[in-house]
């Protein structure tokens, strides 16, 4: 009894888990180039091209699901290097306005492909993403990320985010750096979206919309972008909140759609004012608040 | 070592630095003083790479670095600081220092990565060397703090740390006394002669007119970007032409 309804508990969330995985995935891909503080908008169109490209591997050849997974995550990559090359060199809202250009392209493109069925999309893509597979590529990102926070390479990546012009009389090349970085979100949107598209049977061009990247974006920001796990945690709230409203709103007799788009909103508005340095901020916050009490008492 | 040779730049139809020729020999220290806006941080902006100049020629050790990005250059041996203070206010005065001897770092990334032996010990090694940095300029105890915490002296302090952790051969310090107390200014003055005598080499700008005639070895006068005096510090002090600049010339 008590094992059947944990089967049940499983079998009704672990689409939400999956999800919660690859929305990590994509988090962290915005998060590589935030940390440099470049704000790219292209991981939508990374994430098509990785999904194409394993989609159209796993559908036209025989290649072994690893083999798939690696064309999914090198094939954005490869593109991220001339993209990054001129793009790069832009800052701010500019870099933001050519990268959101790059994403409309490469759906634009899909839509216009019949090879791949055009606005349709491939459908009927062979299930083989398993959700330990989508755990296993997050823990790997994550490891790459710690490791790379408070080493020599991470100390360059913080320096250029904080003062570009200043990093580069430090003798730091910022310009390998971002493309680095660029090429490093590429490879996880590319590969999130390989996991994606053997999880969900299809692909298609309407699903790596403007609407995709601000997710991603929003999830990083949430969780925190000064810390390489913060876009975790908000892929990770973001994705469970939906889940909980569904059940909060049909006891109160609300649609659940509406209500979703209302409350991320909500949600976003209350961290940018209220948590800037996001969700994996809050623990730090609570400690300080607590310590600032007791000193309080202490006094009184 | 760092030579000049006609450098000019204009901005617009504004010339700020025009044509100005000087040498920077080893282990000496350069005066580089004049009225405001007579292009001195123009000039240290061209020599750094952050601008370029639209003519003459910067050379390095014989090396012509004028058209090199400005990271080329600090690894060619120039860094610098900046007169509106410009640290990385978000990571601690040491973490600034490490950021700054990035030149002098071997890469422990993939070392790290697997946790092999070694990157431990690189980055303990590359911490101690931040640490004596920050002390030579007095500002180990300080060494956890978030830049932007610092005082405005502090940070000045803290920014000549990061630009000697690259052990460059050109170092380039703007007005790095201003906002100091004279205790501040004095220990400033006996660091820059210390930092000459492994012989490295000190460009210098600066208002304080004391600390430019003690310490400098040789200065340069620009006014409206032309070089107006060249010359040690008690001949440029006597020159009619640099009391003309700095007073204004009678009738």
């Amino acid at each position: 009894m008590g094992a059947d309804s944990l089967r049940d508990l499983w079998l009704t969330y672990q689409s939400t888990v999956a999800f919660i995985g690859l929305n990590g995935l994509l988090a962290l891909s915005v998060y590589t180039t935030l940390s440099c503080g470049q704000l790219s908008l292209a991981q939508a169109g990374f994430m098509a091209l990785g999904s194409y490209a394993a989609a159209v591997l796993t559908l036209h050849t025989a290649a072994p699901f690893p083999v798939v997974l690696l064309a999914g995550a090198v094939a954005p990559a490869l593109v991220a290097v001339p993209l990054g090359l001129p793009v790069l060199r832009l800052k701010g809202v500019f870099l933001a306005i050519a990268t959101i250009g790059f994403g409309e392209v490469v759906r634009i493109f899909f839509v216009n492909l019949d090879f791949t069925n055009g606005a349709l999309g491939l459908v009927a893509i062979p299930q083989r993403t398993g959700i330990w597979m989508i755990y296993l590529a997050l823990a790997a990102a994550l490891f790459v990320l710690w490791r790379i926070q408070g080493s020599r390479a991470g100390y360059a990546l913080e320096a250029i985010r904080e003062d570009e012009p200043a990093a580069r009389t430090m003798g730091i090349d910022s310009s390998a750096y971002k493309l680095s970085m660029l090429v490093l979100g590429a490879a996880l949107a590319g590969l999130a979206g390989a996991l994606d598209a053997h999880l969900n049977f299809m692909v298609a061009p309407a699903n790596y919309g403007f609407g995709r990247v601000v997710d991603m974006l929003v999830y990083a920001v949430v969780g925190g972008t000064t810390v390489f796990y913060g876009p975790v945690l908000g892929a990770a709230f973001l994705t469970l909140l939906p889940e909980v409203l569904r059940e909060l709103g049909s006891h109160v007799g609300l649609q659940p759609g509406p209500l979703r788009l209302f409350v991320n909103g909500l949600v976003l508005l209350l961290v940018i004012l209220f948590l800037p340095n996001g969700i994996a901020s809050l623990p730090a916050r609570i400690r300080r608040r607590l310590a600032a009490r007791r000193a309080e008492a202490d006094l009184a | 070592m760092l030579r000049l040779g006609g450098v000019a730049r204009t901005f617009g139809g504004l010339r700020a630095v025009d044509g100005v020729d000087f040498a920077v020999g080893e282990g000496e220290v350069h005066g580089l003083i004049g009225p405001n806006g007579a292009g001195k941080t123009t000039l240290l902006n061209l020599v750094s790479g952050l601008i370029r100049p639209s003519g003459g020629e910067i050379s390095l050790g014989g090396r012509r670095i004028d058209r090199l990005p400005s990271h080329r250059i600090a690894a060619l041996g120039i860094t610098r600081t900046y007169q509106n203070i410009r640290l990385f206010p978000a990571l601690s005065a040491v973490e600034n220092v490490l950021v700054g001897s990035h030149l002098r770092r071997s890469d422990p990334l993939w070392k790290r990565m697997l946790f092999l032996p070694g990157y431990r010990r690189e980055e303990a090694d590359a911490l101690q060397r931040a640490l004596a940095f920050l002390a030579r300029v007095g500002m180990e105890e300080r060494a956890r703090e978030r830049a932007s915490n610092l005082s405005y002296g502090e940070q000045r302090r803290v920014e000549i740390a990061r630009a000697l952790a690259s052990s460059p051969r050109v170092i380039l310090l703007d007005e790095p006394t201003a906002g100091m107390n004279p205790t501040e200014v004095s220990s400033i003055a006996s660091l820059i002669r210390e930092v000459t005598r492994t012989g490295q080499s000190v460009l210098l700008v600066e208002h304080n007119v004391k600390l430019v005639m003690d310490v400098c070895d040789r200065i340069t006068v620009l006014n409206f970007g032309k070089v107006i005096a060249d010359g040690t510090p008690a001949a440029v002090a006597t020159d009619p032409a640099v009391i003309a600049a700095y007073l204004g010339s009678e009738g």
